[in-house]
């Protein structure tokens, strides 16, 4: 029902383009985020699939259907929109109506459908209030609910959490991928929040720059990533990245190594490093440690770590977790441990 | 952003103000620019002929031209000047606490809703009256004889009447402005110990350029063309001391019925709102960045 | 408790300051409304009352009896309130296009069209009164209105331009994808959203309109000179009339002070071109 495929799409604004030819298939059902830095295209490209933008070339099937030129209208897909653009002179009931109402449903159908989905999004007690006296949390609920009750193929999220505070936001996460579990339905998420993407998607689709780096499972991404854009963007902090010089025949440009695979001790290791700054979470720290001639690594450690500032301590990767990346970024298949030497 | 679809209908639906504006600016223009090529009179039609720029030389080396043209720069900097203080020292005054400011606002901002023609009527008879008007009552009581206003200062009397009406605007626009000053930068002066003075010359009065200079262009636009309070008052007497450049126009035209010369004058006068406009279009420009 | 006495005074002094500023400032119009109320005599008498004096309604039942007043206050209406209307009927459509569907000319088109509002009227004057003489148009309301939503249609533009690039263009979007056409996102969401701002150019406009002194004075004689021009017409008037002219200036004037009180913001947002917010 909800199986989406673009094929060859680009999108150009005048003389820039701005999405290279993109592929992809969205099977029915899964949940997959378009996660990236700003411009990288992901917003653009989601609102093409909603059809608010024109396609430049390639094609954008729905269920099997070509709909690359269908108005937005009619192409069966909802969106909550990263303001959620709740229409702020109507009650919240003839937010959710309205959708209902454009598509010629019974006045009872619509009363029933409105009191089911304010009881799953809790919306029950503001029916009567207008947009501008709700919270930020309820009008993103209202926002959700006006989109649900269109029972669509496709859900498309554009940000739709970059609006909350902090705690708000946990709380949503949760909310969004239940309400994934008891619908069902294709959703397609945009965030350039690469912890909303890994804790909320089947599937995640990493652009950089209008093309798509790497489609793939959260942890698919996170253990095997296809290049440094990738292993870079996933994973908090950020990976540990050391240049190195190509020796004889090994491609090998650049090292990565992740903050939570490097062992910290006071008697030996591969690197020596001073404690600089400490960011102790409780739960865990992360310390950040001057390297002699390779810049600053972030370590992290159990929350209970000695460790003060200026402390002389020694670095050493986990074996097999370390990356190897050539010239041009791309990751270069596992060696093993101890191929090389800094 | 726009689909395809919205855009063809976008262009339609622009386009009966663009064709309105576009005839309206044109044909009108370029017929006054063929009847300034031509001796044509009201009075003897028919007998038009072309004789090249002679409208435009009689035109501006008639001395009514030169006369009209500086009460035209008496006019409107004398406006501007009047509007331009006073509505910062109201604006200024406005802006600060206290009781009844609505009932103020009211009074403040009426004089630029009464139609020109009343004002002027106003004036000219139940205030200025050289003999009946309350100027002159109270002139009077006070043991001076009263001014003939409009016979010995008309033009200064007209200045007074327009930055009277004007006033208002200029205030409102000032005051808005001011308004929008952040207060922080003001508390941030006086930690530093800047008095009122130092205050308003380096934060308020830079804050205000923007407004300022969009008052005085505005202001600028719309007083080259003061008519009716000329019309209603002197009629440009005694002589031409209280003409400017589109009354002149108008008497030529419709008074004189030389229509010749009367668009020779309005091509000039086309000319010189269009300089003024240049630097507001300027301004206009951007402000449309936001 | 020091401050607290500081602030009052300089409150004290600066209400002293405005309200005598603003009384100097209104009192033309005050006098006028006071002496619409006087007898002729009265009106020009040497020592001149505030209060005390015999209040009558005379001037007024003089000048809607005696004169065609109350023709010339409904040619006002109808000049004002039918360019007002046939200006939103063109202007709306053009400022939806140009706030929702921005081009690269979008800015320059919109300054073009405030650039025609900058043409002084005397460079036209000519061909308008040629135009409207040979086409049977002088003295008709319908050339007026013309006329009149002409000279306003660039400040409508403009005004509900702004005004309509402050709705999110991402409540539009949505009601596209919830099904509605380009006319139900029209009817039922861009116009109750825009509803306020159309109104306050619709008052704006009223407002020049009735105000308005070039073309009301020369385009028009007995038949459709509005308030503008037929209170032109007591500059040259015979014998006492001071109270007459306060009655006939009263009520032109009364309807817009009342309107122009709700529309300063509109006013700005009008006629200062975004110099100020």
């Amino acid at each position: 029902m909800g199986s989406i495929n673009l094929k060859q799409v680009t999108k150009s604004f005048g003389d820039v383009n701005v999405i290279k030819p993109i592929d992809l298939e969205i099977k029915d059902g899964e949940f997959i985020v378009f996660v990236g830095p700003s411009g990288c295209g992901k917003s653009t490209l989601l609102r093409m699939i909603a059809g608010l933008e024109d396609t430049t070339s390639g094609n954008i099937e729905i269920d099997g259907q070509d709909a690359t030129d269908t108005p937005p209208a009619k192409r069966g897909l909802a969106m909550v929109f990263q303001s959620y653009a709740l229409y702020p002179h109507m009650s919240v009931r003839n937010n959710i109506a309205f959708p209902l109402k454009r598509a010629k449903v019974s006045k009872d159908e619509i009363e029933s459908k409105i009191a089911n989905v304010a009881k799953i999004l809790n919306l029950s007690d503001y029916l009567d209030r207008k947009p501008g006296q709700l919270s930020g949390g309820q009008r993103q609920r209202v926002a959700i609910g006006r989109a649900i009750v269109r029972q669509p193929s496709a859900f498309l999220f554009d940000e739709p959490l970059s609006n909350l505070d902090a705690s708000l936001r946990v709380n949503m996460r949760l909310e969004i991928s239940e309400l994934h579990k008891t619908l069902s339905t294709t959703m397609i998420y945009v965030t350039h929040d690469q912890v909303e993407a890994m804790t909320m998607a089947d599937r995640i689709a990493v652009f950089n720059g209008g093309i798509i780096e790497q489609v793939g499972s959260p942890l698919e991404l996170y253990n095997t990533p296809i290049n440094k854009f990738v292993a870079g963007f996933i994973g908090s902090p950020k990976m540990n990245f050391i240049d190195v010089d190509s020796t004889g025949d090994d491609p090998t440009c650049c090292l990565g190594i992740r903050p939570e695979h490097i062992d910290i001790s006071t008697e030996k290791g591969t690197w020596a490093g001073k404690v600089g700054v400490i960011e102790h979470l409780g739960s865990e720290t992360f310390l950040h440690v001057h390297v002699e001639n390779h810049g600053t690594f972030t370590v992290k450690a159990g929350g209970d770590c000695p460790f003060v500032y200026g402390d002389n301590v020694f670095l050493s990767a986990i074996e097999n977790k370390m990356l190897h990346f050539d010239a041009a970024g791309v990751t270069l298949p596992q060696k093993s441990a101890n191929a090389v030497s800094i | 952003m726009a689909t395809t679809n919205s855009r063809a209908l976008a262009r339609l639906m622009l386009f009966p103000s663009v064709a309105l504006l576009l005839v309206w600016m044109i044909v009108p223009l370029c017929m006054t620019l063929y009847f300034s090529f031509l001796d044509y009179n009201l009075l003897t039609p028919g007998n038009e002929e072309f004789i090249g720029f002679l409208n435009y030389e009689f035109f501006l080396t008639d001395p009514a031209f030169f006369a009209s043209f500086f009460n035209t720069i008496l006019l409107v900097g004398g406006v501007l000047f009047i509007t331009l203080g006073g509505g910062i020292g109201l604006a200024i005054l406005l802006d600060q606490a206290i009781w009844g400011r609505n009932y103020v606002r009211i009074m403040v901002l009426a004089p630029f809703f009464v139609m020109p023609t009343v004002s002027a009527l106003v004036w000219k008879n139940m205030l200025m009256n050289p003999v009946n008007g309350l100027f002159a009552h109270f002139a009077i009581w006070l043991g001076f004889t009263p001014i003939d206003f409009f016979a010995q200062i008309p033009l200064l009397s007209i200045i007074f009447i327009v930055s009277w009406q004007w006033l208002p605007f200029a205030a409102l626009i000032l005051l808005t402005s001011i308004q929008s000053l952040d207060r922080e930068q003001l508390e941030a002066a006086d930690l530093d110990g800047a008095g009122p003075f130092s205050k308003f010359y380096y934060i308020v009065l830079p804050h205000l350029s923007r407004a300022i200079t969009a008052v005085i262009l505005i202001e600028t636009i719309f007083l080259l063309s003061i008519f009716a309070e000329i019309l209603v008052t002197t009629s440009g007497g005694p002589g031409y001391e209280s003409t400017n450049i589109t009354y002149l126009i108008y008497t030529q035209s419709l008074l004189q019925f030389d229509v010749g010369g009367g668009s020779a004058g309005g091509i000039v006068a086309v000319i010189i709102a269009n300089i003024v406009a240049i630097f507001l279009m300027r301004l206009i420009g951007k402000n449309l960045e936001d | 408790m020091m401050s607290i006495n500081k602030s009052n005074k300089s409150k004290i002094i600066y209400t002293f300051f405005a309200w005598s500023i603003s009384s100097l400032i209104f009192f033309p119009i005050l006098w006028t409304l006071i002496t619409s109320f006087k007898t002729e005599a009265e009106a020009i008498s040497s020592s001149p009352s505030l209060f005390m004096f015999d209040w009558t309604l005379e001037n007024y039942a003089d000048v809607l009896a005696r004169s065609p007043y109350f023709n010339h206050f409904w040619n006002s209406v109808v000049i004002s309130l039918g360019s007002s209307i046939l200006g939103l009927l063109i202007a709306v459509p053009a400022a939806w296009s140009m706030a929702f569907v921005q081009t690269k000319r979008t800015k320059n088109l919109l300054m073009w069209m405030l650039s025609t509002k900058m043409l002084p009227p005397v460079g036209v004057l000519i061909p308008i009164y040629l135009l409207f003489r040979d086409f049977g148009l002088l003295d008709t309301k319908i050339g007026l209105v013309v006329v009149m939503t002409l000279i306003n249609l660039p400040i409508m533009v403009w005004m509900l331009y702004t005004y309509f690039r402050e709705i999110p263009n991402e409540v539009l979007e949505a009601s596209r994808m919830d099904g509605a056409s380009i006319g139900e996102e029209i009817w039922y969401i861009l116009l109750p959203i825009a509803l306020p701002g159309i109104a306050s150019t619709l008052l704006l406009n009223v407002i020049l309109a009735w105000n308005e002194a070039f073309w009301t004075l020369i385009l028009t004689a007995a038949d459709a000179a509005p308030l503008t021009a037929f209170i032109a017409s007591y500059s040259s008037p015979e014998g006492l009339f001071y109270a007459k002219l306060s009655a006939a200036s009263a009520m032109a004037i009364v309807p817009i002070l009342i309107l122009g009180w709700f529309s300063q913001k509109q006013l700005v947002r009008g006629l200062s071109f975004g110099a100020v917010k």
